[in-house]
């Protein structure tokens, strides 16, 4: 590994072929779109890239499908999660007193019988809140503890802290709560009735999409409902705080906004954001849920420190994490659309209808996500995108993979099938017939979709090797066999918009120090939930410095070392921190260069770092050594560097602009079968291609695409919830609430990389992959319509999401011409 | 002389643990007490498999290794066993090759599900017929939830790893710890604590009959599957657990001629093959009962007492025309399976008294069994909608007909209505199934709940007496099933 010289050597000559560089021809390899998937995927062959870029760049890490740095960490157990961290003597847990009713005013709270629970050290109420009772992320409308008003059943009332956990857990059921309780709304049409929201609503178009829709040869219209989905990432919600001096507390937190919850922390114990540090090196699954929706139990966790002067630890109940936090939005779209008897859209209009909840959390920017992707892939000449920010007694929605992109992009998927329903045509014939195109690509929001061949040829490379057109036929043939198993089969693409639609938060941080050994501290302000953002940044610093991976060591966010981040979420991660990190590492460098270029009297262009390396003129030295030489010199080997997104203006009040710096693209091919007898169901196979501009690590990047995949798939058919009348959740923990498990994948899985460069200055030229592939599951859901389809091809399918195996069978019943009720 | 602590091996070496409550749970105890941290919790209810180790135990001489969900498993459990955790597996700095599998096929993104699926894997290694194909890795993994790689990298990493004949320390170790295990089944009782709260493990049938007799308030606990919810979610304060996992005998399998008995302690897992060669049908529901996890510890005993409406094994077991004995002190009487279910969550069994064992007839040549379980998800999870149908067939015409249902009532019960409807009817003429398959809703007044509405169930319930029907008619499967297709698993035989 490292090298450790004991004595600095001026220079040393390389030995023949240790570290002569590789021959530079033979740039080869091309950006073709007839690329084949292989036949089955896991082999590594497919990730192994050119060790030259296209570009010309001789790359050493960057495009290699390294590992996951914690990989033999996770698999020996060893990979430190919160709970995992050693308890300091007298440490103290909290577990969270809740509401148990969904609406009304709570007029007494009495804790004496909780107060008294040996082992019990506190109980915290409103009156111990030094600061702003609020953990909200924007709009101050999420209290820690209920003061009156109660919003939803299992709101937190009040915490206990106790020696223990079980004890604590046991204690909240002592208190007594005296409650005026109020019908709640639940559904979205309660919320409507009530015509209770919790921001305005929003609306963009062009056009006047009433007349148009009268107007077009065809016309139909329809309601349409998307169910929400829970994060359900395996390590639940959890955080620990420690009592420092002064009043300062270290938190550490499973979030995905480390500066977040350092500020909510400092606001609600009313102290500088300077004392308070948040610090996470990983989570156990974040997709969202531990974007916003960390903060609470960060908080809780540092105010009971703040009181007991101790060590304090919160970690959710699995089932009150589902109770207490929130999910993915559901939607009820009301959509009408006119088009021509090739199915050509003429005019569109959708009332986004989201449920968000009894506070606004981020469902600004959520439900704004869900109408920038209304349009999905297609061109709409006239077009009216609504939103409704409802709200409902229920917990506070919020983030979740995607953003609101899949339930505003699924709609408009049904819609295509609709549709191709109506018409007779192909569903993949349709979405053709509408895809953005050369003089046709100006979004509803109006920004210009540059890149219009990339998903033309990508869903016309995904249709042949999936060999659509054959399998289309040989389904109809078996369909017209098999009175109750019926095959579906469909091509639906992907395209999402990259950047965060808040313009501001497009921006990231990160601190590198070089060491005088050579090895690298690298810290940025991306967390690492699992999605690879570490091993890719470690990546890109090891590629600018031309050092052994092992030299970089990857440290846990902290607001002590990059300040003022964004949170992970977005997709964002690499491409942001990425930059960051190349920004930092490029500066040291740059004063590497212009000292070694001082030194040895060679021009600075004649240096170069690669191989572990520093290569000056005709010599070359190890890495370290140039860095030790540089420390001697008095040359700064720590460098904080910042990015910041170019080109993205976005005016929310006009509806126009440029919200994303470019548009990651995919397609997914899935074919279904139904059992039309109970609606249960399996995906027998399905293709991907998706794009990913230039990957920086295509293993981690496969891994995004599948699991991504595997999670949409969940979201729209087994997993649903269910709240009683009342506001129960009534599915929450995995007994009941399901998610797919090994044998739901489909048996048959390919999935490729759509060999692409991303046209904008990305870092590496690659594309963000995060959020994007859930959306390749709408393949599923509509394969699943086609198949109940098959029963009567004249009347189109009432199925909503999630299409559970009940959902389906009423479907089928419908389609029948009976009814389920 | 009872033992006043438990005793097992890890590491290499015994361990007694004595003065524990007795509602602590293995998990607890692995993360609290022993601070070995790799386990995880991450649901407390034995479904996501984080928790998953694997617990050896002595079958025909050798350490038979099996996973387990730590998080609702009494530590008092543990007795007799080897505990192997993810910490063990690796060793002088040398990955487990399932772990250096996991890692090369990039099998872990968050981490956190990773410790229990290398311990699923770990047990796939030394205990998989092979060769494994991907069904039968779906089927070890059933009991592991991912909810970030999409599983196809770690079906891909077991694909590898477990292929070739276990080469480990553990395989190596084999003959030793088998000893070591040997050395301390004493054949004792065993009790942990005092009169008011104790965890007990009574080793023959008498001391269990005179110590349920003497605490009939007591909670009786074989597998713990559920119980163990009680503790981590109900928080239960139960302060006399009788563990039945050492009464000796009590888990005996008798196979004859007619009929299969089984002893209320055997676990699905040491059933599952008989109960599978009664009929291919009750071995793909043995498949799907809950996962590799829940099958090593839950028993048939413990899922008939526990006389849950949804448990699948009594509709199926009441269909076959089962018996239940049952004990109380000195005692047995023994009953028709159906009657033992009164109401929700009431059984036909007195304070003290304990389920035997069950007596499953198996079938004549003239009668035919079709099982279907219908859930939201195929693996590992509860059915909506459980039916069993016993036909006896004269010719081609229904001599008798014997159904149940789980999930359509408060209780497994049978469909009386719909079996009458059947008599006599021919399997040539559908025309004349229609009545019976009315007659199903005066069999149910369904539950209505989070898992599916009264309509559907009530839909699929007519729904399956017609596929029960139209299968046994033409005697294939192939066009009314997605999954269990009796001649795919015929085939592979």
């Amino acid at each position: 590994m490292n090298e450790h010289p004991k004595v600095p050597v001026a220079s040393t000559s390389p030995s023949r072929g240790e570290v002569a560089p590789k021959a530079r021809e033979g740039v080869g390899s091309s950006t073709s779109a007839s690329v084949a998937p292989p036949p089955h995927p896991g082999s590594l062959a497919r990730f192994d890239p050119p060790p030259q870029g296209e570009d010309g760049e001789f790359l050493r890490h960057i495009r290699k499908p390294l590992p996951h740095d914690s990989g033999p960490k996770h698999v020996q157990g060893v990979a430190q999660y919160i709970d995992d961290i050693r308890e300091p003597e007298g440490t103290l847990h909290v577990a969270i007193g809740q509401s148990p009713k969904a609406r009304g005013r709570l007029i007494s709270l009495d804790v004496a019988a909780v107060r008294e629970t040996p082992g019990v050290v506190a109980v915290l109420t409103l009156a111990d809140i030094p600061g702003k009772n609020d953990v909200s992320p924007a709009f101050g409308d999420d209290p820690l503890f209920v003061d009156s008003e109660i919003s939803f059943m299992g709101q937190a009332v009040f915490a206990v802290v106790a020696t223990t956990r079980d004890i604590a857990r046991r204690a909240v059921k002592k208190a007594v709560m005296e409650i005026v309780s109020e019908t709640p709304s639940i559904t979205v049409e309660d919320a409507l009735d009530r015509g209770e929201t919790v921001l305005p609503d929003y609306a963009y178009g062009r056009g006047d999409v009433e007349a148009v829709v009268a107007a077009a040869p065809h016309r139909l219209e329809g309601q349409f409902r998307i169910g929400g989905q829970e994060h359900f990432y395996l390590e639940g919600q959890v955080a620990f705080a420690i009592p420092g001096e002064d009043g300062d507390v270290q938190v550490y937190s499973s979030t995905q906004h480390p500066t977040e919850v350092q500020h909510v922390v400092a606001r609600v114990l009313d102290i500088p954001d300077s004392y308070v540090t948040c610090e996470t090196r990983r989570m156990g699954g974040g997709f969202g849920g531990k974007e916003s929706q960390a903060t609470q139990w960060a908080v809780t966790a540092a105010l009971a420190a703040r009181v007991t002067g101790r060590p304090c630890k919160i970690r959710l109940d699995r089932d009150d994490d589902f109770i207490l936090t929130g999910k993915r939005h559901d939607f009820r779209c009301d959509w009408k659309v006119g088009f021509d008897g090739e199915g050509r859209i003429q005019g569109y209009g959708v009332d986004l209808l989201a449920r968000c909840g009894y506070s606004a959390d981020l469902s600004a920017g959520v439900v704004d996500r869900a109408m920038f992707h209304a349009d999905n892939a297609y061109w709409m000449p006239a077009v009216q995108i609504a939103s409704k920010r409802l709200k409902t007694n229920t917990v506070s929605n919020t983030a979740f993979r995607g953003f609101g992109g899949p339930q505003g992009m699924l709609a408009i998927e049904h819609v295509m099938d609709q549709i191709a329903w109506a018409t007779g045509r192909d569903p993949l014939d349709v979405r053709y017939a509408n895809f953005y195109r050369e003089g046709e690509n100006i979004t509803p929001y109006g920004m210009e979709v540059e890149e219009t061949d990339t998903l033309l040829s990508l869903v016309r490379t995904l249709e042949e090797t999936s060999s659509y057109r054959e399998r289309r036929k040989e389904i109809a043939a078996f369909n017209a066999a098999s009175p109750i198993m019926k095959r579906g089969l469909s091509l639906t693409p992907v395209k999402f918009g990259i950047s965060f639609t808040l313009t501001h938060m497009n921006q990231a941080g990160a601190l590198v120090h070089v060491y005088q050994d050579g090895s690298v501290h690298l810290n940025h302000g991306g967390t690492e939930m699992g999605q690879g953002l570490y091993i890719k940044v470690a990546q890109v610093v090891a590629e600018e410095f031309g050092i052994a991976m092992e030299r970089v060591r990857i440290t846990a966010t902290t607001t002590a070392k990059v300040p003022n981040t964004s949170p992970t979420a977005a997709s964002s991660g690499s491409d942001l921190n990425g930059m960051a990190a190349k920004v930092a590492a490029g500066a040291i460098k740059k004063r590497m260069i212009a000292y070694a270029a001082e030194a040895f009297s060679v021009p600075e262009e004649q240096i170069e770092f690669r191989d572990d390396r520093v290569f000056i003129g005709n010599e070359s030295i190890p890495f370290d050594e140039l860095v030790k030489k540089c420390i001697f010199a008095r040359v700064q080997m720590s460098e904080a560097g910042h990015y910041k997104t170019p080109k993205i203006t976005w005016d929310r009040a006009k509806g126009t602009g440029r919200p994303f710096f470019y548009f990651a693209y995919g397609a997914a091919c899935s074919e279904v079968i139904v059992d039309t007898l109970t609606g249960e169901n399996r995906v027998l196979r399905t293709d991907i291609l998706h794009d990913v501009g230039r990957s920086l690590n295509p293993a981690i990047d496969i891994g995004q695409i599948e699991g991504g995949f595997v999670q949409g798939m969940g979201w729209l058919t087994t997993e649903e919830l269910v709240f009683g009348k009342e506001g129960h959740l009534l599915t929450h923990a995995p007994s009941t609430y399901k998610i797919p498990v090994a044998s739901d994948v489909p048996a048959d899985f390919r999935v490729a990389l759509y060999p692409n460069s991303n046209r904008e200055e990305t870092i590496y030229r690659s594309k963000a992959v995060g959020e994007p592939p859930i959306m390749l599951a709408n393949s599923v859901f509509c394969a699943l319509a086609d198949a109940v389809h098959a029963l009567d091809p004249s009347k189109p399918v009432p199925l909503n999401a999630p299409a559970t195996p009940e959902a389906i069978l009423r479907a089928c019943e419908a389609q029948r011409g009976r009814s389920m009720g | 002389m009872a033992r006043d602590a438990i005793r097992f091996w890890r590491n290499g070496q015994p361990i007694e643990v004595s003065g524990f409550h007795p509602r602590t749970t293995l998990l607890d105890y692995l993360r609290l007490q022993e601070r070995r941290v790799g386990t995880k919790e991450g649901c407390a209810e034995g479904d996501c498999g984080a928790c998953t180790i694997a617990l050896g135990r002595l079958k025909d001489g050798r350490v038979h290794y099996e996973p387990v969900n730590a998080c609702i498993l009494l530590l008092g459990q543990v007795d007799g066993a080897e505990v192997v955790t993810v910490e063990d597996l690796a060793k002088s700095g040398e990955l487990h090759p399932v772990q250096s599998a996991m890692v090369a096929h990039h099998g872990s993104q968050c981490g956190f599900c990773t410790p229990g699926i290398v311990m699923s894997l770990f047990t796939l290694y030394h205990e998989a017929e092979r060769p494994l194909g991907r069904d039968g890795i779906n089927d070890a993994l059933a009991g592991n939830l991912c909810r970030c790689t999409g599983y196809r990298p770690i079906v891909d990493a077991a694909l590898e790893a477990c292929s070739g004949k276990p080469d480990d320390l553990f395989a190596e170790a084999n003959g030793a710890t088998a000893r070591g295990l040997a050395a301390m089944a004493d054949g004792q009782d065993l009790v942990v604590g005092s009169e008011a709260h104790f965890f007990a493990a009574p080793a023959s049938e008498a001391s269990l009959a005179a110590l349920y007799d003497q605490h009939p308030d007591a909670t009786l606990v074989a597998g713990c599957t559920d119980v163990g919810l009680w503790i981590t979610k109900g928080m239960a304060e139960l302060e006399k657990i009788i563990w039945l996992g050492r009464v000796s005998g009590l888990d005996q399998i008798e196979d004859t001629a007619d009929a299969l008995t089984i002893g209320a302690t055997a676990t699905h897992a040491a059933a599952y093959s008989s109960l599978a060669s009664i009929d291919p049908d009750l071995g793909e529901l043995m498949r799907r009962f809950g996962s590799v996890q829940v099958r090593a510890s839950g028993t048939v005993g413990g899922n008939i007492a526990n006389g849950s409406p949804i448990g699948d094994l009594a509709p199926a077991l009441i269909a076959l025309g089962s018996k239940l004995e049952l004990r109380k002190g000195e005692s047995t009487r023994v009953i028709p399976l159906d009657t033992f279910f009164i109401a929700y969550r009431k059984q036909d069994r007195q304070p003290g008294e304990f389920v035997r064992r069950v007596t499953v007839p198996k079938l004549n040549s003239n009668e035919v069994f079709r099982a279907y379980k219908v859930s939201k998800r195929f693996d590992e999870d509860i059915s909506a909608v459980m039916g069993a149908f016993k036909l006896r067939l004269d010719g081609r015409r229904i001599a008798e007909a014997r159904i149940a249902f789980g999930g359509m009532a408060g209780i497994p019960k049978r469909a009386m209505e719909t079996e009458k409807a059947l008599t006599g009817i021919s399997l040539d003429d559908p025309s004349s199934w229609g009545d019976a398959m009315a007659a199903i809703a005066r069999d149910y007044q369904p539950l209505d709940d989070h898992r599916a509405s009264a309509v559907y169930r009530a839909t699929v319930a007519r729904n399956l007496v017609f596929k029960a029907l139209s299968e046994t008619a033409s005697g294939e499967t192939g066009a009314t099933r997605i999954i269990g297709r009796r001649e795919a698993l015929a085939a592979a035989e």
